[in-house]
C-alpha cells in the first residue's frame, strides 16, 4: 500500500512543472516569502498569454527575487546588482523577437539599479517588469531599502527609518512606461490577470507586487506572516485608474492596488526604427 | 545606406578607424555612453549602424553599456562599448559578469590621464593593470594595443575575431592621441578581411550544458531563442550553468576560465620584433609610445648603438615568454609608457633578473619623446 502511494505520487506533476528547473528544487525562498506566490502567477500568465515560450527569456538582477530566473526553465539570465534592465534591453534591442521580462526585488531595480530603471520605461524598452516588492533587503539579512515605509524597524535603521519611500508606480508614470499595475500576493488572480495583460502589451510595463519577508520585515517589524497577509486584505482599496500621486505606501490611510496606466506610446524600437533608420 | 566594410583608403582618426574595424568584424550592436576621448567612435556608430541595420543605443551610465552590450550578445550579435578612464571603471562589474559568464564583447578603453577625472582630453597609458584585474576576483582576460590609425582598425577586428573564438570579453587599450590622429587608414576588401564567429551548438537541445568545454577549452554557445533553455548567471556556476557554491565548484569553474586563455598563449599574443637580433638594448612598448620607441631606435642605430624594439600588440595575457628569451641574449630593456611603471614591472618579471630592466615614463598629458628615450639609451650604453 505504502508503496502504491509512493507511485502514484511520483506520477503527480504540477501544472506549471514544465516551466521550472525541478532538479534546482528545493528553491532559496524562506517559509511565509510570497516571491513564490508571485512566480507562479508570472508562469500562469506566460501560459495564458500564450506568448511563444521558446522565444521568452527572464532577467534578474540580484537577491531573493533575483533567484527566480535561475528556476524557471526557459532563457534566463541572472545578472549583476541593478543592472537587470539595461542588460534586458540589449537582449531585446539586438533581437526584437524575443519576450522580456525582469523579475527581481524592490531594492535591485529601485536603489541600485533606479537609474536604469527611470531610463528603461523613458525609452519605453518594449518589456514586461515585475517588481516583488518586500520592503527590505532580504538576501543580506534586512536592511533598509528605498521601499521600506517611514519608521519601518531595519538592520540598518534598528530605531526606525527616517526616510520616505518610493511611490512606484508614481515613478513608472512619470518615466514613461505604458502600463503601470499595483498588487499584492494575496490578489492572485487579479495579479495574473495583470501580468498576462502586460506580456502581450507593447512597450515598458511595470507591476509592483507587495510580499511578505517574515524572516526579515516581519520579525524586525513584529509583524508574522499571517498578519502581512490580513493588512493586504484589510489595509488596501482596488481603485483602478487613480491619480498615481495617490498612491504612497501608507497603511493608515490604505495601500491602493489596481491598474493605474494604459497608454500607447510607441516603443523605443518603434521610435528607432521611424527616426534613425533612413528608408 | 552604406556596405559593412569601406574598402578604400580614407584619412580618418583612430576612434573612426576603430568605429569602421568594429563595422568590418559585423558588429551590429553598439551600446555607449559619452566621454572624451572615446566619443567620436560612439558618434560614428550612431550614424553608421542603422544604415546596415544593427543598433546603437546612447546608455544612461557605462554601467548600463556594459550590461547592455551583454544582453546583445547573449541574443546573438556582436557587440561593443568604448569609452575612458572613468567609463572604464564603472564597466569593471560587468567586465567580472562577461568573464564569469562567458559573454563575447569588446570594450575600447581610450586611455586618458586619471586618477580620477584626471586629464580627460589628454592621453595616457594608465589603466594596463586596471584591463588586467579591474574586476574582482581571479581571472583571465585579452587586452589588445594599438598605435595607429590602421591598427586601430585591425585590432579592432581582432579584437572581435578573439571574444569570439574565447567567449570573453577583450580589451582594445587605446590612448588619447590614437583615437584623436587622423591618418591614412586602408581598409581592404570585404573578402580578404577575416572575421570569427563563436561556436554555436549542435545536436540535442535537451539537457544541453551551455558552459562545458569543448575544442580549446571553450564551450558552444546558443542564443536566447535558440531552445537550449539555457541559464546564466554571474554565480559560480557548474557546466549545466547552475549556481553551486562549493569550493570544487569554484576551483573548476575559475580554472577552466583561466585554462582557456592561458593554455591558447600561443594563438593570442602577437608582437613585432625590430631589430632584435643583434640588439643590446631592447625597448619594450605598445600604442602611441610605440611609435616614440621606433623613432629612439632608428636614431639609436643610426649613431651606432645596438638598440632593439619589441612592439606589444597583445597587453594581456603578456608575452613573457618572448621578453623571457631576448633576456639571455640582450643586457638591458627599457620599457617605454605613459605611466610610473605598469608593463615595466611585467617585463621585470619576465625577464627575472638576467638583464637590467629601466622605465622611461611619466604620469601622462603628453606623449613621451624619443629624444627622452635616446637619453636614457646613452646613459646605458
Amino acid at each position: 500500500m505504502a508503496a502504491d502511494i509512493q507511485a502514484s505520487q511520483s506520477e503527480i506533476v504540477h501544472p506549471l512543472d514544465h516551466l521550472i528547473r525541478t532538479d534546482r528544487i528545493p528553491h532559496i525562498w524562506c517559509p511565509g516569502c510570497g516571491i513564490g506566490t508571485v512566480f507562479s502567477a508570472c508562469l500562469k500568465a506566460m501560459i495564458s498569454s500564450r506568448i511563444d515560450l521558446e522565444k521568452t527569456c527572464m532577467v534578474s538582477g540580484i537577491g531573493c527575487t533575483g533567484r527566480a530566473a535561475g528556476y524557471l526553465n526557459l532563457d534566463s539570465f541572472h545578472t549583476t546588482h541593478g543592472r537587470a534592465i539595461p542588460f534586458a534591453t540589449g537582449l531585446k534591442l539586438a533581437n526584437p523577437e524575443l519576450n522580456v521580462i525582469v523579475f527581481s526585488g524592490d531594492g535591485d531595480l529601485f536603489a541600485i539599479g533606479g537609474n536604469h530603471f527611470i531610463h528603461g520605461a523613458r525609452r519605453n524598452v518594449d518589456m514586461t517588469v515585475i517588481c516583488v516588492n518586500n520592503f527590505i533587503y532580504g538576501m543580506t539579512g534586512g536592511q533598509v531599502g528605498a521601499t521600506t515605509p517611514v519608521k519601518a524597524k531595519t538592520t540598518t535603521t534598528p530605531v526606525g527609518n527616517p526616510d520616505a519611500p518610493f511611490n512606484l508606480p508614481l515613478l513608472a508614470w512619470a518615466s514613461g512606461a505604458n502600463y503601470v499595475a499595483r498588487w499584492t500576493m494575496l490578489h492572485i488572480r487579479k495579479l495574473t490577470a495583470c501580468i498576462e495583460k502586460a506580456l502581450t502589451r507593447k512597450g515598458f510595463s511595470f507591476i509592483e507586487v507587495l510580499a511578505p519577508c517574515p524572516t526579515n520585515y516581519g520579525r524586525k517589524n513584529k509583524e508574522n506572516s499571517l498578519e502581512t497577509l490580513r493588512l493586504y486584505r484589510d489595509k488596501t482599496i482596488i481603485k483602478n485608474n487613480v491619480d498615481p500621486s495617490e498612491l504612497d505606501m501608507d497603511f493608515e490611510k490604505g495601500i491602493i492596488l489596481g491598474e493605474f496606466v494604459s497608454r500607447e506610446r510607441p516603443t523605443c524600437i518603434e521610435n528607432y526604427d521611424r527616426t534613425c533608420r533612413i528608408p | 545606406m552604406r556596405l559593412a566594410v569601406l574598402t578604400g583608403e580614407h584619412y580618418i582618426t583612430g576612434d573612426e578607424a576603430c568605429a569602421e574595424g568594429a563595422l568590418a568584424a559585423g558588429c551590429t550592436f553598439f551600446g555607449g555612453y559619452p566621454i572624451t576621448p572615446a566619443t567620436e567612435i560612439a558618434e560614428h556608430m550612431s550614424k553608421c549602424l542603422p544604415e546596415i541595420g544593427g543598433t546603437f543605443i546612447q546608455m544612461e551610465d557605462e554601467i548600463a553599456a556594459m550590461a547592455s552590450i551583454l544582453g546583445a550578445s547573449w541574443a546573438g550579435v556582436k557587440s561593443m562599448t568604448s569609452t575612458s578612464g572613468p567609463g572604464f571603471s564603472l564597466m569593471m562589474e560587468n567586465i567580472g559578469l562577461a568573464v564569469c559568464t562567458e559573454t563575447p564583447c569588446v570594450v575600447v578603453n581610450v586611455q586618458r590621464g586619471g586618477p580620477s577625472t584626471g586629464l580627460p582630453t589628454m592621453g595616457a597609458q594608465g589603466d594596463m593593470m586596471q584591463a588586467r584585474w579591474g574586476s574582482h576576483g581571479h581571472y583571465e582576460i585579452i587586452a589588445l594595443a594599438a598605435s595607429s590609425a590602421q591598427e586601430m582598425f585591425s585590432q579592432t577586428i581582432t579584437a572581435f575575431n578573439l571574444a569570439e573564438k574565447y567567449r570573453t570579453p577583450v580589451i582594445l587599450l587605446a590612448d588619447e592621441v590614437i583615437g584623436h590622429m587622423s591618418e591614412k587608414v586602408i581598409i581592404p576588401e570585404a573578402s580578404e578581411i577575416k572575421t570569427v564567429s563563436r561556436p554555436k551548438p549542435q545536436g540535442e537541445k535537451e539537457g544541453f550544458r551551455p558552459f562545458q568545454p569543448g575544442e580549446n577549452g571553450v564551450a558552444p554557445m546558443p542564443s536566447a531563442g535558440d531552445g537550449y533553455k539555457i541559464h546564466v548567471t554571474g554565480l559560480t556556476h557548474d557546466e549545466r550553468g547552475y549556481p553551486v557554491m562549493t569550493v570544487e565548484a569554484q576551483a573548476q569553474m575559475v580554472e577552466r576560465i583561466v585554462k582557456k586563455i592561458q593554455n591558447n598563449r600561443d594563438d593570442i599574443i602577437k608582437t613585432e620584433s625590430y631589430s632584435l637580433d643583434d640588439a643590446e638594448i631592447i625597448l619594450v612598448s605598445y600604442g602611441i609610445s610605440a611609435r616614440t620607441s621606433l623613432a629612439a631606435m632608428n636614431q639609436a642605430r643610426a649613431l651606432g648603438m645596438k638598440v632593439g624594439f619589441l612592439k606589444l600588440l597583445t597587453i594581456w595575457p603578456f608575452a613573457e615568454e618572448k621578453v623571457r628569451a631576448l633576456a639571455t641574449k640582450a643586457r638591458a630593456f627599457i620599457t617605454v609608457e605613459i605611466n610610473y611603471g605598469q608593463i615595466h614591472l611585467e617585463v621585470m618579471r619576465s625577464v627575472a633578473g638576467k638583464a637590467e630592466c629601466h622605465l622611461v615614463g611619466h604620469a601622462g598629458g603628453t606623449v613621451i619623446t624619443p629624444e627622452q628615450v635616446l637619453e636614457r639609451i646613452k646613459e646605458l650604453y
